[in-house]
């Protein structure tokens, strides 16, 4: 019997009730009494010299309350990168400034240079289209192609950087030589050269953000779309206004998906805060589908040559990549850690390949931002791999099964360190393959194949075997790595008096369930119905300092931190329990809610355990305290290594190159599951993402920098009809060796596992079907399909 | 958006005066006009509904063939003319979304005269006729290039003409992000011949491939296309396909079409 409440439980996402009746609190949803309204003033030009910015009819419009430009912010601290990541040479990354609103030059389309406030939207919008009109700009060659922009020290986004390069790094650059070594005197050498591609995010609420400051106390209050209240706040504080700490409360309210674009502060969030000081008013913006497409930092964008060493029978011998990364025009929060540490660190895989060499160059061009999205780094990793290995099967005619096979690294090699600074815990890949092979129903392949045939259809499958590095992470690591946070987390739980307990978690919950999932593990560790849970997040008065949600944290980091702050909360009640029931602490036991002395029937609920500790009529003062509120920080000791196997079947239409996903099957690790309904949720919509990357997504700028693919006219998204009902599969756990509740995180693992599954099988169909394509770069349109079988 | 004024006569008498004055346009479904209106690419003093006025709406078979009033959205159309011209109603029935197709009128449509837009190969497939507040308009005429048609400033139409074929179809290939056609061509069989509409694909907006209007109408056969080609020169290029797969599309698509005519 499944159990129907606790850990393992499929409770419903009590979360949706809202989410799905209307009744949802969104940033743009709140009305603040006196608010006026700021809209942004874009490029139109990917690169330019501002001469003059046109304020002046604009603020005698009507209704408009201040104007701001980049002059106004140019003294203020600039918005930071995250990571300090050196270049082989040894040197420090280039680092330019992120000023809030563009100050000298124009660097994308969509770089916003002004803010109007006024009453209304409508007189704000009027006063930005004047001001673009009377805004003199003057347009510079647009830097676009990465290899160009790395060539061509003529034209720069940052004058101060004369090749537009952040840096060059090497990992491990100690590992290159080997790695030569290994190339030069391999049987066997398969070489591919790939394009991740761009992806605009695409969260179904956009950003948005209410700045409120009140002159009474001096202190400020931003409502904001973010992953991490406390992040931005020492953002805004520290880095970029200058506001104490203590005197800035972020807010992020209901939050309609993020998938890493709201991990980062950007300046619309300091223009709201110092408009609301200036105007001593609130200052609401929310922006549009069209800002989003050209304003939310974007994800992927990479451009990799990746070689694979190895002998006649598939064994690996050492993989080697070089790697083009765009940053865009500013550096975004973790954009620099996203196309390093997340990715060059997992360019092993699950194998137990002894030589791996990364080559990274991250390049300044005149496009959006570029920074972490779902995955971030691991999806770029995985897809390398998987596609070149897959490449090297046909090549020597290897089963693409055998092959991983022999490959893994088996249980009896863990703890397992890799040749790229990683030490995997503990997994099995063998089992998750046998798993997805099985649910797949592999054997009986050659008769869909001849069935799809007789419909005129091509059938194709695809393999990967995918690893991550999440539960992001430990600080002792990163910060070796070039973090300058830490990233921990932190929970306090908060029994109250009448026994119903309130649980302050430092993630941030945009869509992914945690408001049910974490009151489900505190109601098991505690033996309390769920319902008496409220899981708070969200607001920096209330919860303390944690990090957010992003790279599959939450649970492994912030669940540790709440398990371990329950954990006190027992050892505090055992204390309680001593005192009431007049005996030993040490004979104090707790099971089911209840506290007993051993051996005894004598017991007190946990309720009353609650009540009397805010009615402390006869406490021992000196040796009890009152009260039942404990907090707990969780570092961990490791990343988790959630992983697994993902096997896609496709049928491509031969006449017109269009793709249908027949069935895509999932075994994953994911260690223990605390909730296998959202949990097979999760992997549903990482796998939708992956399909969209895969077979839909595509964003492209013109030579011009300008954005072609800035609507839904032209941005393809994943659709319901796109995508197979899913066979999902968790059950091939092996904990986390590491974690109080041996988990490892499953946010991300669809949209990291699936791009490679997809593109493997499309080529295994063209190639089924006579036709030797041997790569085809993403999306898979059905115009690229047939351009390639057709060449 | 801009501001603007909004009137919903109830006959066409009275739209046709409302749209007489300066900066007036009208408005039918709004499955265009109001995203133009939200990005600020347009900004009426006077938006005229059409949706109000009866004689402009409804499915209705007389001797001329199927007539449908040009406000009537596609999700009426996809519903009461599957009857009398099921291969119309398909594709009535396949125009974006539930949302668009209960909204989104044929007038609408036939006025913006979108180069991907589906209505316009359905029109001109069947030979239909066109007929506005003035005057009716062969479909041959009526399509004169992209967003460009016979309408006269102020025009409106108030409904179309459908002769019934004895069979046809609709064959659409969407564009991945919009779901518009990337390519689609309707195909009609009548007894005097067939005609064959390709929208989505060219530069010109909706046309006839008459190669294979005429091999069709020898023999009506999708082998009976399998010889001809369709030159790229003038077809549309861009992210979603080059010109040469639109014209490879052209063919599929009218091989496909004629198989599924009924
Ligand atoms: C998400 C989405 C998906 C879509 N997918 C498709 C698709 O797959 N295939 C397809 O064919 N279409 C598609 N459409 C377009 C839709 O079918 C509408 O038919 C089309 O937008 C125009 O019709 P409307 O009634 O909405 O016209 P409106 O937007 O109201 O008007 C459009 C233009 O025509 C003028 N006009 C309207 N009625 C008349 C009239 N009777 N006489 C003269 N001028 C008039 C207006 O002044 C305006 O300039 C889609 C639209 C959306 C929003």
């Amino acid at each position: 019997m499944p159990k129907d409440t606790g850990i393992g439980a499929s409770s419903k996402r009590r979360e949706d009730i809202r989410f799905l009746s209307g009744l949802g609190n969104y940033t743009d949803d709140m009305q603040v009494a006196g608010q006026a309204h700021a809209v942004f003033v874009r490029s139109t030009v990917a690169h330019g010299r501002i001469k003059s910015v046109g304020t002046k009819t604009a603020l005698g419009m009507p209704g408009v309350l201040a104007v701001f430009t980049g002059e106004d912010f140019k003294d203020v601290g600039g918005n930071p990168a995250g990571w300090l990541i050196n270049s082989r040479d040894g040197t420090p990354m280039k680092e330019p400034k992120r000023p809030v609103l563009a100050h000298g030059k124009v660097r994308h389309v969509g770089d916003a240079y002004a803010a109007v406030v006024a009453e209304t939207l409508q007189q704000a919008k009027d006063a930005a289209q004047v001001i673009s009109d009377e805004t003199e700009i003057e347009e510079l060659p647009a830097i676009i192609d990465m290899a160009q922009a790395l060539a061509d020290s003529s034209n720069r986004v940052h004058d101060e950087i004369s090749d537009n390069q952040c840096f060059d790094w090497g990992w491990i650059e100690d590992n290159r030589a080997a790695v030569d070594a290994a190339f030069k005197s391999a049987p066997h050498v398969t070489t591919l050269e790939l394009v991740n591609n761009r992806l605009v995010p695409n969260a179904m609420e956009p950003r948005a953000s209410i700045g409120e400051y009140f002159p009474g106390t001096g202190d400020y209050k931003l409502t904001t779309t973010s992953q991490n209240p406390h992040l931005t706040r020492l953002l805004v504080a520290a880095f970029v206004m200058g506001i104490p700490e203590n005197k800035l409360q972020v807010v992020a309210p209901d939050v309609g998906g993020g998938f890493g674009s709201k991990i980062y502060h950007y300046g619309e969030e300091a223009l709201v805060l110092a408009a609301a000081k200036q105007i001593k008013r609130p200052v609401k913006w929310t922006a549009e589908r069209s800002e989003s497409f050209l304003s939310d930092a974007h994800g992927r964008d990479h451009v990799t040559k990746i070689e694979l060493a190895c002998d006649k029978e598939g064994n690996f011998l050492a993989f080697r990549t070089a790697t083009l990364a765009n940053v865009g025009a500013y550096l975004s929060n973790f954009s620099t850690a996203t196309p390093t540490f997340l990715h060059g660190t997992l360019m092993a895989g699950p194998y137990k390949v002894p030589h791996v060499y990364v080559n990274v160059k991250t390049v300044f061009t005149n496009t959006a931002p570029v920074d972490a999205y779902r995955g971030a780094g691991r999806p770029e990793a995985t897809y390398s791999l998987e596609r070149v290995i897959d490449k090297m099967c046909r090549e020597l005619d290897l089963d693409p099964f055998e092959v991983r096979r022999k490959n893994f690294i088996t249980t009896d090699m863990f703890p397992y360190t890799t040749p790229v600074g990683l030490a995997y815990d503990t997994g099995d890949y063998h089992a998750t393959l046998d798993k997805a092979m099985e649910l797949a129903d592999v054997a009986g392949f050659e008769k869909r194949r001849a069935a799809s045939a007789a419909k005129g259809k091509l059938r194709g499958m695809g393999l990967s075997t995918w690893i991550e590095a999440c539960g992001i992470a430990p600080s002792h690591l990163v910060g070796v790595l070039g973090a300058r946070v830490g990233l921990y987390d932190a929970a306090t739980v908060r029994v109250n008096a009448t026994g119903n307990i309130s649980v302050m978690v430092g993630a941030h919950s945009h869509g992914q369930g945690h408001e049910t999932v974490f009151a489900q593990v505190v109601a098991e560790q505690l033996g309390v119905p769920e319902s008496s849970i409220e899981i708070v997040h969200g607001d920096t008065s209330k919860i303390p300092f944690g990090m957010g949600s992003y790279g599959s944290r939450s649970l492994a980091v912030c669940g540790s931190a709440m398990t371990k702050a329950v954990d006190k909360i027992i050892a505090k009640g055992k204390k309680i329990a001593a005192h009431m029931l007049e005996a030993a602490e040490g004979d104090i036991t707790f099971a089911d809610g209840k506290f007993s002395v051993a051996g005894t029937d004598k017991a007190k609920t946990f309720g009353e355990i609650a009540f009397s500790a805010y009615v402390p009529h006869n406490y021992p003062l000196e040796t009890l305290e009152p009260g039942l509120e404990e907090t707990a920080f969780y570092d961990p000791a490791n990343f988790t290594y959630p992983a697994g196997a993902y096997i896609c079947e496709v049928e491509v239409d031969a006449e017109t190159g269009k793709v249908e996903i027949a069935s895509f099957t999932c075994a994953d690790d994911f260690g223990n599951v605390m909730n296998p309904m959202i949990v097979e949720g999760q992997v549903h919509g990482g796998v939708g993402q992956g399909i969209g990357q895969a077979l839909l997504e595509n964003t492209s700028y013109d030579e011009n920098g300008q954005l072609l693919t800035g609507s839904y006219m032209d941005y393809a998204m994943p659709r319901a009809d796109d995508v197979p009902f899913y066979v999902v599969d968790a059950s091939c756990a092996t904990p986390c060796t590491h974690n109080p509740l041996g988990v490892k995180g499953c946010g991300e693992a669809g949209a990291i596992g699936s791009p490679p599954a997809v593109v493997n099988a499309v080529i295994d169909a063209l190639h089924r079907g006579g036709h030797k394509v041997a790569h085809i770069d993403m999306p898979v349109s059905p115009a690229r399909v047939w351009s390639a079988m057709n060449a | 958006m801009h501001n603007f004024d909004f009137v919903k006569p109830s006959s066409i008498a009275d739209a046709v005066k409302a749209l007489s004055g300066d900066g007036a346009q009208a408005l039918s479904g709004g499955q265009t006009l109001t995203p133009t209106l939200k990005q600020r690419l347009a900004q009426p003093s006077v938006l005229v509904s059409l949706t109000g006025i009866a004689e402009m709406k409804g499915v209705c078979m007389g001797a001329d063939g199927l007539s449908i009033g040009a406000a009537t959205p596609h999700a009426v159309v996809a519903r009461e003319a599957a009857k009398d011209y099921p291969g119309l109603a398909a594709l009535a029935g396949g125009i974006g979304d539930p949302a668009v197709r209960n909204r989104g009128t044929i007038g609408g449509s036939l006025a913006n005269n979108d180069p991907a837009a589906c209505y316009p190969a359905g029109v001109l497939g069947s030979g239909a006729t066109i007929v506005t507040n003035k005057r009716k308009i062969a479909a041959d005429d009526y399509f004169q290039g992209m967003f460009t048609t016979a309408l006269d400033e102020g025009e409106i139409i108030t409904g179309v003409t459908f002769p019934v074929p004895q069979k046809a179809a609709y064959v659409k290939f969407n564009q991945p992000a919009s779901r518009f056609a990337l390519t689609g061509v309707f195909v009609a069989k009548f007894a005097g011949g067939v005609r064959v509409a390709v929208t989505g694909a060219s530069n010109n907006g909706v046309f006839r491939w008459t190669e294979a209007e005429a091999a069709l109408s020898a023999n009506f056969a999708a082998a009976a296309v399998e010889g001809l080609t369709v030159s790229p020169e003038d077809m549309i290029g861009d992210l979603h396909g080059t010109p040469e797969y639109r014209a490879h599309l052209v063919k599929v698509l009218t091989k496909r079409a004629v198989a599924a005519a009924h």
